[in-house]
């Protein structure tokens, strides 16, 4: 399993080259070709065992959510914009990663003794924060950095607790590895392993991958939200942290094949797997542009349940991982009878 | 170009209505360009076509609509009530003059119910469900000449504020037309490798949409937009905020392909050309977003003219700027190298 070495890599949104070529060395050996589109997904290629004529395509996004360089102050402070859905609020004193060389930096505001009364109610804005990388002025920091270099959070990752894992990226860096784990799974159908980029900031990425390959069928493996945590009314609760792989029925962007994703449930239902469905309808992921691409693809999403996802720290359980990696392969070896 | 900027902005042409403009926006291109031809969409599309019919192809953009008003009702007095087309925004229209485009272009002019008849008290901004467009005529003769739909655009003359420092209406981006023009002009005679389209989009106010269709339909190897960014005023603050005068603004982020922006950075810095930088964490709100995704993926620059007070009557822009874009467009495309290009993502 990569998840470990892939949640390490930065990428955010618009800068995956370390996690593509990181995925490019280990697809290699096992596919028939590989493209590189213009945008930058990766699109593995492997012929099934039979000879369907058809393309079952899964997909899992190599971005993920993080900052980027706006303006560089007199002083050498770098502003920054967001890129992908951040709350501020996860923001203020994080370490970060800034551009290809990855400058430790970090996220300051002014200390909460300088803070007013309001100021201290209020949630801190984007335009309000800067990363500190220690430069002596802008001179100094130009050296070092440029507008538009990105941000990664700089987050360990550790296994701790009940064989939970928290990481940075684990949204969607678990797709990442659970198509790495399944390039070897014998499939009837052609397959195609997208790796997507700019899911984050609008499944960019997916939107030109699903028209350039055209599948029968595609599997989304993605990362969602997990609100299983205190406080959260159990209508808000969407997906549970160890309740298995989480299949959607609906969300913001897409409204799925029921049938097949009964079928889909049922599979993994029968075979043993631990899989739930998603509760809330919000969020949405590359499914959204996958389904509606060249004329309609049915489309599933399995996804990991992940707490406190889009933030430095957000948490996953390893039992779900493998539900998740299991009920893709499931759908793999059944794709003709689904 | 000075001139050509100030003929044109003048002109009508709001997000829907760009034929209106057709004509001017074919006379600018067919100087420089093989043939000339509006889309179905009224994309005006012009092909500077290189010897080998196999060649890559590049495309410069730029939209021609502008924002601007749309009658929706004419009552019993001849007021006409009016919709808002793009993004207006309603403080700007009290006292606005306009040319309403009936069977004739009409002069009107907004007014606003008195204050005390308003639905909102006099610290609210008024709103446009309490303006109207006099044009002066009872309602018999309104109806003859106008209709339910007809296009309203801003009636503003360009002024010339100080050297180099214009102010008037849809700069927003009949700059970023001059400026394709500009750089056009640089190539005259020049040998390109690929074939170069110059796509005068449509419908970009409203949503992205002459540059959709255009660049799905033309499908090029990669783009470069032109539009306009913020301009320094007391008001704005700072970020993403870019002073008049100081250049082309070459963006970053996810809609920017890196080989582009930083061709761009290297060339401005070999040919001197002035320049700023910005980034966007996601939507650039420009043509640029929409062309990334079109067909099966394009490359995509996007180059910007600051421009103060953005969608107003009074848009100012310092004439410099518009050059140093198309200079650095035309420099650009000299040391275009499509090879390098493909290969951005490969290792």
């Amino acid at each position: 399993m990569y998840l470990s070495e892939l949640t390490k890599l930065p990428g955010v949104s618009g800068n995956e080259n370390c996690v593509r070529s990181f995925i490019k060395e280990k697809v290699e050996p096992f596919c028939d070709r590989i493209e590189i589109d213009s945008i930058g997904n990766l699109l593995a290629f492997k012929k099934g065992y039979m000879d369907t004529g058809k393309t079952l395509m899964l997909c899992a996004h190599m971005d993920e959510v993080g900052l980027i360089v706006s303006r560089i102050t007199e002083e050498g402070f770098l502003k920054f914009k967001t890129v992908g859905g951040i709350d501020p609020r996860v923001l203020v004193s994080k370490r970060v990663l800034v551009g290809n060389k990855q400058l430790p930096g970090v996220i300051g505001r002014k200390a909460i003794h300088l803070l007013s009364a309001d100021e201290r109610k209020q949630a801190p804005k984007v335009k309000e924060l800067y990363v500190d990388i220690g430069a002596k002025n802008k001179k100094d920091a130009e050296k070092r950095v440029a507008v538009g270099d990105y941000i990664a959070f700089a987050s360990r990752t550790v296994t701790f607790g009940d064989n939970l894992m928290k990481a940075k990226a684990l949204d969607d860096r678990v797709g990442c590895s659970v198509m790495l784990e399944l390039l070897k799974e014998p499939c009837p159908w052609d397959l195609c392993f997208a790796f997507t980029v700019q899911e984050e900031v609008g499944l960019r990425g997916a939107k030109v991958c699903a028209k350039r390959v055209k599948p029968d069928l595609a599997l989304v493996l993605e990362g969602t939200t997990c609100s299983d945590t205190p406080g959260t009314d159990v209508s808000g609760v969407s997906t549970r942290l160890g309740g298995g792989a989480a299949l959607s029925l609906i969300d913001g962007a897409t409204v799925y094949n029921r049938e097949l994703v009964l079928k889909l449930h049922k599979l993994a239902t029968d075979a043993g797997v631990t899989v739930q469905f998603k509760q809330t309808a919000t969020g949405g992921n590359d499914a959204g542009a996958i389904h509606l691409a060249s004329g309609g693809v049915p489309t599933v999403s399995v996804s990991i349940p992940a707490r406190y996802i889009h933030s430095p720290s957000s948490v996953i359980s390893l039992s779900d991982y493998e539900a998740v990696r299991e009920t893709a392969r499931l759908l793999m070896q059944e794709v003709d009878n689904v | 170009m000075k001139k050509k900027l100030i003929d044109l902005a003048a002109q009508g042409g709001i997000s829907g209505h760009e034929f209106s403009i057709h004509e001017s926006v074919k006379k600018l291109l067919e100087p420089y360009c093989d043939t000339v031809e509006a889309d179905v969409m009224g994309n005006v599309v012009g092909v500077i076509s290189a010897e080998d019919p196999d060649a890559p192809k590049v495309m410069l953009e730029a939209h021609i609509d502008g924002i601007g008003l749309m009658v929706s009702g004419i009552d019993d007095d001849g007021f006409l009530s009016f919709i808002p087309v793009g993004g207006v925004d309603s403080a700007i229209l009290p006292g606005a003059e306009v040319t309403v485009c009936g069977t004739e272009p009409l002069f009107g002019v907004i007014g606003a119910k008195p204050p005390h008849l308003q639905t909102g008290g006099q610290s609210e901004a008024i709103k446009i469900s309490d303006m109207v467009i006099d044009i002066g005529l009872s309602a018999e003769e309104a109806r003859k000449k106008v209709t339910v739909g007809d296009a309203v655009c801003f009636a503003e003359s360009i002024e010339k504020l100080s050297a180099g420092v214009l102010s008037g209406k849809s700069f927003d981006d009949r700059a970023g037309l001059i400026s394709l023009l500009i750089c056009l002009d640089k190539l005259k005679g020049k040998k390109l490798p690929f074939t170069l389209y110059v796509l005068a989009a449509v419908q970009e106010e409203v949503g992205l949409r002459g540059a959709k269709t255009g660049a799905e339909r033309l499908a090029p190897d990669c783009a470069f937009c032109v539009d306009v960014c913020h301009g320094d005023t007391p008001d704005g603050g700072q970020e993403s905020i870019f002073k008049l005068g100081s250049g082309a603004v070459i963006s970053f982020g996810p809609n920017i392909h890196p080989y582009l922006s930083s061709l761009a950075k290297t060339v401005a810095k070999e040919e001197n050309i002035a320049v700023s930088y910005d980034a966007d964490g996601g939507d650039t709100g420009t043509d640029a977003w929409a062309v990334q995704i079109a067909a099966e993926g394009i490359p995509v620059l996007l180059l910007s003219i600051p421009l103060r007070y953005m969608h107003t009557t009074v848009e100012t822009l310092h004439f410099d700027d518009v050059k140093a874009v198309g200079n650095l467009l035309a420099a650009m495309l000299l040391k275009l190298d499509l090879e390098v290009l493909s290969c951005t993502f490969q290792n």
